[in-house]
Order: C-alpha cells, then sequence, then structure tokens
C-alpha cells in the first residue's frame, strides 16, 4: 500500500498547490487592462487545476484486483462480434478465435450489413449470425447500441461478451473474467483494449496505456470503472434491468414532451376554429391534457394516465359525434314528415342507431380532422410507436453507447470492475484521418452525454461516481484551453500584451511547485508507463475536441446532426491527410514567427527579458507538444513487428 | 376546401376535394345551401376528390339531403371513394343516401 500512499501524498500536494497558484492568479495578478486575453488564460488555468484534481481524485483510489475465483460451471454466456462494414475474413478471424473460448458459450456475429456472403461464412466456421428484425424497418437504428439491443432479444445466455470484429479475443477470457460476476451486484468486467498493429513510436496515440491501466484502476477503485464498447462481459439481467427503467422513462419524458408541447399547438388549433363545435372540441382535449399533466406531476403511473386521457379524447369524439347523429336523425325525420317525392325502394328512412355508433370508431374520429390532436393522442400512449422495440437495454442516448450504459448501472446501484490483464488484441487506425474520426466520434459521444445527462446531476450515483465521470467528460473539452496556450505566448511575442501582472518571483514561486508536483503525480501514477503520447494528443487535438463539443451541444440542444461516421478499419489512402490538421500545422507555423519577432523585440530592447525567455520555453514546450502532428503526418501504417521501434 | 361547382341545366353537379371532416363540412353545407336556394333543387356530390369523411362530413349529407328535399329536389352521391362507401355502409346510410358509380348514373336517377 505504499505506493498508494504515495500517491496520496502527491496528489494531495498537487492539488494544493494548485489552487494556491489559481487563486493567486484570480485574485493578485490578471492583468486586467488586458482582459481579453488575461481572462482566457487564467480560464484555462483553472481548467487545468480542475482537471489534474479529478486525475488526483482518480488516482485516489487507484486498485489492483487481486486475480478472481475461477468461474463455477454451467453458466451460460453469449459471444457477440459486432461488425457493420468490416472485411468478410477479418470478421471470421475474430468470430474463430470467440468461437474457441475455452468457456462452454454459444458465439453470434451481429452483422449490421446483413452480409449473406458474411452468413455464409460464419455458418461454415458453426458460429451464429444475427441481423436486425423486420421491427427495425424505418425506424432509428441506433448504430452499435441497436444492433446489440437487437441481437439481445434474440439470445438468453446469463452473460454476454462484447467484441469489436476486430478484437481477437484470448481463449482463456472468460475464464479470467466470469468469476468476478459471483458477486451478484456486478454488471460488467471491462478488459483492457490493445492493438497489435502500432509501432513502439505509436505515432497515432493509438494505445491508451494511461486510461486502460491508471485511470480505469482508479475508477474502479471508486466503482465507477466503465464500459469502452469491447472486449467486455456484461450480465444480462444488469442491462434488461436498464432497458425496462429506461423504457418507463422515456415514454414518461415523451408523454410529458407531448402533453407539454399540446399546449401552444392546441392553442393555435383553437384560434383557427371557426366552428364552435370545433373550438370546444379543442377546449376539452386542452383541459384533458391539462389535467394528466397534473396527474403525472402529482405521481399517479403512467398506464392509467395516458389511459385516462385516451379515454377522455373518445369521450370528446363521441359527443361529437353524438350531436352529429342527433343532427342527421332530425333531418331524416324531417324529411319523413314532409311529403315530398322519393324514391319507391327508399320508403322511410330507417336509420341504425347501432351502426351510427361505428362512427366513433377511432380510424374515424371526427377529432381526426384536427391533426395537432391526433399527433397528441398518438404520442400520448406507452407503446413508444417510434422504436424498433419498446425497451432498449444498451443506451442509445449517444453516439457511444458504453459509457452511458455503465453510468446508467452505476445509478441503478450495480457494480463494475475493471480487470486489468490484456485478453484480447486489436486493430487500431494506421491513418490520421480515420483516427481523427475515431476520436471525434468517442468525443462527441461523451459529450452528448455530458450534456444530456450530466452525471453532476443524474440521480442514484454516488458522488465519487459522478467526479469519476465528470473527469472523463472534462477532460474532452481541453481543446479550448489549448488554443488559449498557443494563443498567449504568441500575442505576448508579437505584441508585448502581458496576460499576468508581471514575471516576478511571486508568479514562479506559485507558478513551478504546482508544475513540478503535477509532473510527478503523472509519473507515480503511469508507473514507468510512457504517458507522453496521451498528453501530446490531448493538446494537438484541440480542433477535434473543439469540433465535438460544438457539434455535440448544437446535436443536443438544437437537434443538429452531428456527421456521424463508422469509423473504417481499413487503412485508406493518406494523401492529403494535411488538411485535417491544417489548424495545427497552421499554429506551428504561428508560434516559430512570433518566437523569431519576440527574440527580434528584445534585441531591439522593446521587451524585457523574464518575460521574452518565459514565452520562448513556452513556445517550445507548445511546438514539442504539437510535433506529434508531423510524426503521425509522416506515418505510412503499420508494416510489422522488425521495423519496430 | 375547395368545391367546384358545375351548373347545368336539370342539377348542380359539386364536387368537394380533400378531408370532409367536422372543419370542412360546414363549408360543404352552405354551399349546398347556396345552390339550392339559387334555384338548383337537384344537387349531385361528385365525392371522387373526397379522401375521408367522418361523422360531421356524413351529417352535412343528410343536411344536404334535407334543405334539397325540402325544396322539393334531391341530393344523390358519385363517385365515393373506398373509405366513404365504408362509412356509408356501416351506418347502414347507403340506404338513405345511395351512392352512384358516376355523375351521369345521379342524374339519370331523376
Amino acid at each position: 500500500m505504499s505506493r498508494l500512499l504515495l500517491l496520496r501524498v502527491v496528489a494531495t500536494l498537487t492539488i494544493v498547490l494548485g489552487v494556491n497558484y489559481v487563486v493567486w492568479r484570480w485574485l493578485e495578478s490578471v492583468n486586467w487592462s488586458a482582459w481579453w486575453i488575461a481572462v482566457p488564460l487564467v480560464l484555462a488555468e483553472t481548467y487545468s487545476v480542475v482537471d489534474v484534481t479529478l486525475f488526483g481524485l482518480t488516482m485516489w483510489r487507484a486498485r489492483t484486483r487481486p486475480a478472481p475465483p475461477a468461474p463455477g460451471p454451467g453458466l451460460t454466456v453469449d459471444v457477440f462480434v459486432t461488425t457493420y462494414d468490416e472485411p468478410v475474413d477479418l470478421v471470421l478471424r475474430t468470430a474463430e478465435a470467440a468461437r474457441d473460448l475455452r468457456y462452454p458459450h454459444r458465439t453470434w456475429v451481429l452483422d449490421d450489413g446483413a452480409r449473406p456472403e458474411l452468413a455464409a461464412a460464419a455458418a461454415d466456421a458453426g458460429v451464429g449470425y444475427l441481423v436486425r428484425t423486420a421491427d427495425w424497418e424505418g425506424r432509428n437504428r441506433h448504430a452499435k447500441a441497436g444492433n446489440l439491443n437487437n441481437a439481445l432479444f434474440q439470445t438468453d445466455g446469463e452473460f454476454l461478451v462484447v467484441l469489436d470484429a476486430d478484437q481477437i479475443p484470448d481463449p482463456e477470457l472468460l475464464h479470467r473474467t466470469l468469476g468476478y460476476f459471483s458477486d451478484p451486484q456486478v454488471a460488467l468486467v471491462q478488459t483492457p483494449q490493445y492493438f497489435t498493429n502500432v509501432p513502439e513510436a505509436d505515432p497515432l496515440g493509438s494505445q491508451a496505456p494511461l486510461f486502460y491501466g491508471p485511470i480505469q484502476q482508479g475508477k474502479d477503485g471508486w466503482n465507477a470503472a466503465f464500459f469502452c464498447g469491447s472486449n467486455a462481459v456484461l450480465r444480462r439481467e444488469a442491462l434488461m434491468q436498464l432497458g425496462l427503467v429506461g423504457y418507463v422513462r422515456a415514454t414518461d419524458q415523451a408523454v410529458r414532451e407531448a402533453l407539454r408541447a399540446s399546449r401552444t399547438v392546441l392553442a393555435r388549433a383553437r384560434r383557427r376554429a371557426d366552428d364552435p363545435r370545433v373550438a370546444a372540441a379543442v377546449d376539452e382535449v386542452s383541459s384533458a391534457a391539462r389535467s394528466s399533466l397534473a396527474l403525472l406531476d402529482a405521481g399517479e403511473p403512467l398506464a392509467d394516465v395516458t389511459y385516462a386521457f385516451q379515454r377522455r379524447v373518445d369521450e370528446v369524439s363521441a359527443a361529437v359525434v353524438g350531436t352529429d347523429v342527433a343532427a342527421m336523425r332530425a333531418d331524416l325525420e324531417a324529411i319523413g314528415a314532409w311529403p315530398v317525392e322519393t324514391d319507391s325502394e327508399l320508403g322511410a328512412p330507417v336509420v341504425d342507431e347501432e351502426a351510427l355508433a361505428r362512427l366513433t370508431d377511432r380510424e374515424w374520429s371526427p377529432l381526426g380532422a384536427l391533426a395537432s390532436v391526433q399527433a397528441l393522442v398518438r404520442a400520448v400512449d406507452v407503446d413508444r410507436a417510434d422504436e424498433a422495440q419498446p425497451v432498449m437495454p444498451v443506451a442509445t442516448l449517444s453516439v457511444t453507447e458504453d459509457m452511458a450504459t455503465a453510468m446508467r448501472l452505476h445509478a441503478l446501484g450495480w457494480r463494475t470492475v475493471y480487470h486489468h490483464e490484456r485478453l484480447a488484441h486489436g486493430l487500431a487506425p494506421e491513418d490520421l484521418g480515420t483516427m481523427i474520426t475515431q476520436r471525434l466520434r468517442w468525443a462527441q459521444g461523451t459529450m452528448q452525454v455530458f450534456l444530456q445527462e450530466n452525471p453532476l446531476r443524474v440521480p442514484g450515483l454516488r458522488f465519487g461516481q459522478r467526479l469519476m465521470y465528470l473527469a472523463t467528460m472534462w477532460s474532452y473539452l481541453s481543446g479550448f484551453a489549448a488554443v488559449v496556450y498557443l494563443a498567449a505566448p504568441i500575442i505576448f511575442l508579437c505584441f508585448g500584451v502581458l496576460p499576468v501582472t508581471a514575471w516576478t518571483w511571486d508568479f514562479f514561486a506559485r507558478f513551478l511547485p504546482f508544475q513540478l508536483a503535477s509532473q510527478v503525480l503523472f509519473l507515480v501514477a503511469a508507473r514507468g508507463i510512457r504517458t507522453w503520447r496521451g498528453q501530446q494528443y490531448s493538446l494537438a487535438l484541440f480542433p477535434v475536441w473543439i469540433r465535438a463539443t460544438w457539434t455535440a451541444a448544437a446535436n443536443v440542444w438544437f437537434g443538429r446532426p452531428l456527421g456521424f461516421a463508422v469509423t473504417p478499419k481499413v487503412r485508406q489512402d493518406g494523401r492529403g491527410s494535411w488538411r485535417l490538421v491544417l489548424p495545427q500545422l497552421v499554429a506551428m507555423g504561428a508560434l516559430v514567427v512570433a518566437a523569431v519577432v519576440g527574440i527580434a523585440r528584445w534585441g531591439l530592447g522593446y521587451a524585457p527579458w523574464v518575460g521574452t525567455w518565459v514565452n520562448l520555453l513556452w513556445v517550445a514546450y507548445d511546438l514539442v507538444v504539437l510535433s506529434v502532428i508531423v510524426q503521425a503526418l509522416r506515418y505510412r501504417g503499420y508494416t510489422g513487428a522488425e521495423r519496430m521501434g | 376546401m375547395e368545391i367546384e361547382t358545375d351548373l347545368r341545366a336539370d342539377a348542380a353537379v359539386l364536387r368537394p376535394a380533400g378531408r370532409l371532416t367536422m372543419v370542412t363540412a360546414g363549408e360543404l353545407r352552405a354551399r349546398i345551401d347556396e345552390t339550392v336556394a339559387g334555384g338548383h333543387r337537384v344537387v349531385v356530390l361528385d365525392l371522387a376528390d373526397t379522401t375521408f369523411m367522418d361523422s360531421s362530413g356524413l351529417g352535412a349529407l343528410v343536411g344536404g339531403l334535407r334543405a334539397t328535399r325540402v325544396a322539393g329536389g334531391d341530393l344523390r352521391l358519385a363517385c365515393a371513394g373506398a373509405q366513404v362507401r365504408t362509412v356509408l355502409q356501416l351506418t347502414t346510410m347507403d340506404r338513405v343516401l345511395r351512392p352512384y358509380d358516376t355523375v351521369e348514373d345521379a342524374l339519370r336517377a331523376s
């Protein structure tokens, strides 16, 4: 436990020094006369202090689990290999390895591409093959989450394994993980993702040794290790519970939204109603909607409220039909009473009351004439008719199903496990374009969850779990801070504008110890694994993080599409990929120019030497970080082990 | 709703287009009344373009029947589509308002 103690000492030190620094920055050293750069800089620094604080808290409970007990016999397991458009032989290689797992199980290829050649290959390999049922036609497919949800209702194992098409499992995968489920509260065991087609230098930052290691172990300590989409084992019962709770919540939300929205549409219908009968019907429906909403707020069961609402609308409809029928009868009696020429076979008009009652049939309801009412009636129901399956166990609220699913499991009180052992070997993107698309998708998914189900407010989570989810989401906001960190030294070197009041002893005495402590914290936490790539990319991919935040916000708040693409696994021609990193290249150019200008200004006596040298060091640091982009551009794909290092 | 009017020597042919419902039935009733007031006692409703009818629509037809009969004329239906025919049959109103296949058939019936 001495390592944990050391971690806690360093984490405490880092947090105390960080708070000390940032408080001094806010209170004593913001250069308000240049607020337009001074305020963004102090905000960016505050962001970083919060970030490192959350990292320190993650490490506070970093746990290395002992090996789990061996699983008992007789557990039923379904192994899912998910695919959309990956090459058949790649999918098959994974499916065969999945088939050969030692613990008894069934293996399924979940083919969202519904390719006949893959179906045939799966049959030859002796594994199951599943495609979407007819219910999904014309409805939202929800990408991979939909694929998994579809398969969950066509299989019945107590446990399920999720594998991406390129993640080849180790034969021991189930033997090493199923034992954790002897704790009935455990819903998920996540194992690391490791990539075999990555050279030692890892120019694209594919391996995530800090995440699939100290960070997940730290989250695990807070019971907040989360699902990462592949290489994980899940308990079906937990997912199903999630689906049912989600169904109730989604239905409740949809009904409330429909009832709330009905106020404005019904008011509009009311204004347009020339006919007093139409107006009266709209008034009736409005009052029904109002009282339904009040009943829901009072905690009445959804089923009762929606049923009562439907009945009220039917009654309103029946009343309209009733007055129509009464008028018809009066008309017919009037004709019958008048000596008029009638068709000989017609005779006296006889109208069957029972037959007329058929006019109240919902399909013919006179309220159907009011489109707004019709849409409302359809929405205030519990059948979730817009979805292929009313129950969606795997969360569909985000383009990345994994984190949202885990957070909901935690909110329901389930436990999760991070098992730190490579039990599957996968393939990482080999070109910059694919890598950027993938990171963008992860970041968008995370921000979508953040904006829709804020971990600080989701009921049911423990405080530590809230912080752990916040830590991951917070880290994706780094793009904005990065822009400030790139811009501030350029602005000083070129124009002499100071964001801080002075580069004095006061500054260094607070800044340097904090920086030193946080670097030591990383060093102790990383335990010798190399985390530099990750640090570089968290700054160097700033345009990706900004775009992800921007598009996720536009999607969540304004319903704009994300421009989402499935990550291709096959290498594409990398020509012209410099366009993908144009902002970074421009930033590098600007940094170099600023350095030259800064030196010239100092040489000519326009700038003080301390500020100049501090900013030159800063520029150098930025350039070293961004240099990873050049390495990534020069990378031509994995060429095998002999050229490693 | 749009109602095309074709005034002939022996009858007026009205052609309502769209859904004949609580919202639009009043317009058709008013048009029939105008037509009758204008001296056309026999009114043929060409329902080829009427896609849907509810109880209020049916009420307008019966009301129109009454108005024409009171004036000593008649109201006849022609070219009704599947939904309108179903409503007429299920409510047994087809015994009062017989749907003819064509406008000419309806006119000839007098």
